[in-house]
């Protein structure tokens, strides 16, 4: 015998919401979700017809191709010869490529004892299962920790460009963040909520797997990078700043560094003298293994998960 | 002594974390460690310098443990470390000129973006000088490109960010003809370390249908370096640039970074393709067509303007032309005048700039002809300074730039059929450059009846004094002491095949 619920419990369960959802008497977004319709502040569209009219006549007044005959006719030639060069351009690269030696031909003057000692002896040498990874972090870490530096001078110049005075950042703050996104969106907080977690655990999976399969520092520091600039769209810069802001951004970005150059730098000069390092290779297979390939990988996706980061932060409110 | 055998990988090293560690330190802290830096190296560059002088060949060091084709390496002979020294001074000095400049125009928390930049320009500046390995070079072009916008557009007004836009784009069209170049190549040789490509080229060459691939290559690796540094026709980029940003990013830009990509060619000339094989193309007669045009549209353009800086900045496409020019004799003396060419003007185009903005400081920052009259009175160390890189600019003797115009006629006489133009070049050329530089001396030494501006005496600025002062007596160092100099680029070269 089952007891019968009132009308007023039943209103209350989730067999209740379920069934009026499934037969759409209510919205579940209505009245709980802020929808409202988003609001641009900026020039009104006076100001900006405005803008372009002016624009508009001032492109007709410096190119005045009715009265200028030379400009007319220099406008014509230079687009004629740059589609001219194009064309010719390929045609060379076209021509020199069919006449490259053929892909896999054993009759190739190409020589092969790079690659060939980067496969047979990689994973001896080098103790990484992942032979890129090895290559490139031990082979010739010196060229990585100059890509490494790419990725950071970029910052520095989209800092350069980008980075607002703290005082207008704060102005700014108050009057304009999230412009262009409905705040505090439920459906994305719920996910974000959801997805962040594994993402994150999902780039540190595979930047500690980078000596043993596909992965390594710079795929698994973009994947951090994305869960980071995710969590922000989400939650906004306020929480995101509770564990993630300037501070803890440049200790980290230049902890990491560091940490590289160092271990860089004991790797090249170790060898470059002739001595031996005492940086031990382990057994291939385990995770702590590949001598500087791991404690390298973990700084370099440390340095790209700031990176990807910085750029989104300072594309979107030019701060940190 | 061995230990010196690794400086020129410590101080790349020691550029890179200086670069970082600024990053998180104020401006003051970042500012000290710039100087201290430059210093460091300068030291460890000389040091190197006289290792590979004393020694008299060049050394190779492996970055890492393992031996050349696989690892990394390093090569230094007396013509990579004179370089690099010379580097380092200039980079010292620009900074220390334009320092109260940069106070001025850079935002206030941007100050130590400013030494992260010029410390990682200089890294890769150095690694250009220094690296034995066509891949290695291609990632610090790459640092130094960015690095190079960055301090282009840190004084933020409209015309630095066009112009940033501008050398952006150029310079990396020119990177990824450089890398098409270098893929090509390592197609062919399936090598990227610059010895082994040599002889990967010497055996593809011997095999007819692999030298179009081969020539097409070593075409695109030469103009992606020459849009990168400026030669003729590639220049639209350079007279903003180098006009309108701060000071000691337009001295740096000119004399260093444009300088690093000419080197960087040279050293593939002759490491990579072999100073044989690339006469035998014709890519050198292009070479040498573009510097001689290079030369005098630079000149005429720099006559017709009526600003100061961005005069001084085509006379850069005219001297670019020369450089390119002395490539494209393709004899050792050519050469060799174009590696003290890349010498007399990083001395002179730096004093020029720096002493530039000391005599548009006391006229009003106004840049105009018209203002500048008399300036020469009311700044007499920067008037002294100007002229003294007008001379050498213009090829007077005991000034570096007569030096070098002496060694391209040298040079042109050896040549069969390029000895008439290269030395109608030489002569057109001294004249333009005459009309427009001593246009300016004169100009500012004119007195000016109605001077309502205020004087500078050199006590006031005795940085900018010292600076300008120092490079005046470089110049002259190198005008009058130059031929030991010559004879360490000879050796310099020798070693370098």
């Amino acid at each position: 015998m089952s007891r019968r619920k009132t009308n007023k419990e039943y209103e209350h369960t989730f067999a209740f919401r379920f069934f009026r959802w499934l037969n759409g008497e209510k919205d579940p977004y209505l009245n709980e979700v802020e929808m409202k319709p988003q609001h641009y502040e900026g020039p009104s569209d006076e100001t900006k017809a405005e803008w372009e009219r002016e624009h508009k006549e001032m492109l007709e007044r410096v190119y005045d191709t009715e009265h200028n005959a030379l400009l007319k006719f220099s406008r014509i030639a230079y687009r004629v010869a740059a589609v001219l060069f194009c064309i010719m351009l390929v045609a060379v690269l076209l021509i020199t490529v069919s006449y490259l030696p053929p892909v896999g031909n054993p009759n190739n003057p190409a020589d092969n004892v790079v690659a060939e000692r980067y496969i047979e002896k990689g994973l001896k040498e080098t103790g990484a299962v992942n032979i890129v990874s090895g290559m490139i972090l031990t082979y010739r870490a010196f060229d990585t920790f100059g890509e490494t530096n790419v990725l950071f001078i970029a910052t520095t110049c989209v800092m350069v460009l980008l980075m607002l005075d703290d005082a207008i950042l704060k102005r700014q703050e108050v009057k304009n963040d999230r412009r262009f996104e409905p705040k505090n969106d439920a459906i994305l907080q719920v996910i974000a909520m959801i997805l962040c977690p594994i993402i994150f655990i999902f780039g540190i999976y595979v930047i500690l797997n980078g000596h043993l399969g596909p992965g390594g520092g710079f795929s698994g520091g973009a994947i951090m990078g994305a869960g980071l600039i995710l969590y922000v769209s989400a939650f906004g810069f306020k929480s995101t700043q509770r564990f993630f802001n300037e501070e803890v951004y440049k200790v980290a970005k230049i902890t990491a560094l560091c940490m590289y150059g160092l271990i860089g730098s004991y790797f090249y000069f170790t060898g470059g003298n002739g001595i031996e390092n005492h940086i031990p290779l382990g057994i291939p297979g385990h995770i702590l293994s590949s001598g500087i390939i791991l404690p390298i990988n973990i700084c370099v996706g440390l340095e790209v998960a700031c990176t990807m980061y910085a750029f989104y932060a300072l594309f979107r409110r030019g701060g940190l | 002594m061995d230990i010196i055998r690794s400086f020129p990988g410590m101080s790349i090293m020691l550029c890179l974390f200086a670069g970082i560690i600024s990053s998180g330190m104020k401006r003051k802290a970042a500012c000290y460690l710039n100087s201290a830096l430059i210093l460091a190296v300068t030291a460890m560059n000389a040091a190197v310098l006289y290792y590979t002088v004393v020694t008299g060949e060049a050394f190779v060091f492996v970055m890492g443990k393992f031996p050349a084709p696989w690892g990394n390496e390093l090569r230094a002979g007396m013509l990579e470390a004179a370089v690099a020294v010379l580097f380092c001074v200039i980079m010292l000095l620009s900074v220390w000129g334009g320092r109260k400049k940069l106070d001025e125009e850079v935002e206030a928390g941007k100050h130590n973006l400013y030494y992260v930049l010029l410390d990682l320009l200089l890294s890769s500046l150095l690694a250009l000088v220094y690296t034995n390995d066509l891949f290695t070079a291609y990632v610090f072009v790459e640092i130094n490109t960015i690095s190079a916008c960055g301090l282009i557009m840190i004084r933020q007004i409209g015309r630095t960010l066009e112009a940033a836009v501008r050398y952006m784009i150029m310079s990396l069209l020119g990177s990824g003809l450089l890398l098409l170049g270098i893929c090509m190549l390592y197609d062919l040789t399936g090598h990227l370390l610059m010895s082994d490509i040599h002889e990967g080229v010497l055996r593809a060459a011997a095999v007819p249908e692999y030298r179009i691939p081969l020539v097409v290559s070593i075409a695109l690796m030469v103009i992606g370096l020459s849009v990168k540094s400026a030669l003729f026709p590639f220049h639209a980029w350079l007279p903003d640039a180098y006009g309108y940003s701060t000071v000691s990013s337009a001295a740096i830009l000119s004399s260093l970074v444009s300088k690093g990509y000419i080197f960087l060619l040279i050293k593939i000339i002759y490491r990579v393709i072999g100073f044989e094989f690339f006469c035998n193309t014709h890519i050198i007669n292009v070479l040498f067509i573009f510097g001689i045009a290079g030369i005098i549209f630079g000149s005429l353009s720099a006559i017709k303007e009526n600003d100061i800086r961005r005069m001084i900045a085509f006379s850069s496409v005219a001297q670019i032309g020369y450089i390119y020019m002395g490539i494209g004799l393709g004899s050792e003396w050519g050469m060799a005048a174009s590696v003290f060419h890349i010498f007399a003007h990083a001395l002179g185009k730096a004093l020029l700039f720096i002493a530039a903005i000391g005599l548009t400081d006391v006229s009003g920052c106004s840049r105009r002809f018209i203002e500048i009259t008399g300036s020469g009175y009311r700044n007499k160390v920067a008037g002294l300074g100007f002229t003294v890189g007008s001379l050498s600019m213009v090829g007077i003797p005991v000034f570096a730039g007569f030096v070098s115009k002496l060694m391209f006629a040298k040079a042109a006489v050896g040549g069969y059929e390029k000895m008439l133009p290269t030395l109608i070049a030489l002569a057109i050329s001294t004249i333009l450059n005459s009309i427009y530089f001593m246009k300016t001396v004169i100009r500012i030494y004119t007195p000016n009846p109605d001077a309502s501006y205020g004087s500078v005496t050199i006590g006031g600025e005795k940085q900018y004094a010292l600076v300008i002062i120092l490079f005046v007596v470089f110049n002259i160092f190198f005008g009058m002491m130059s031929q030991p100099i010559a004879d360490v680029i000879h050796a310099g070269i020798a070693v370098l095949g």
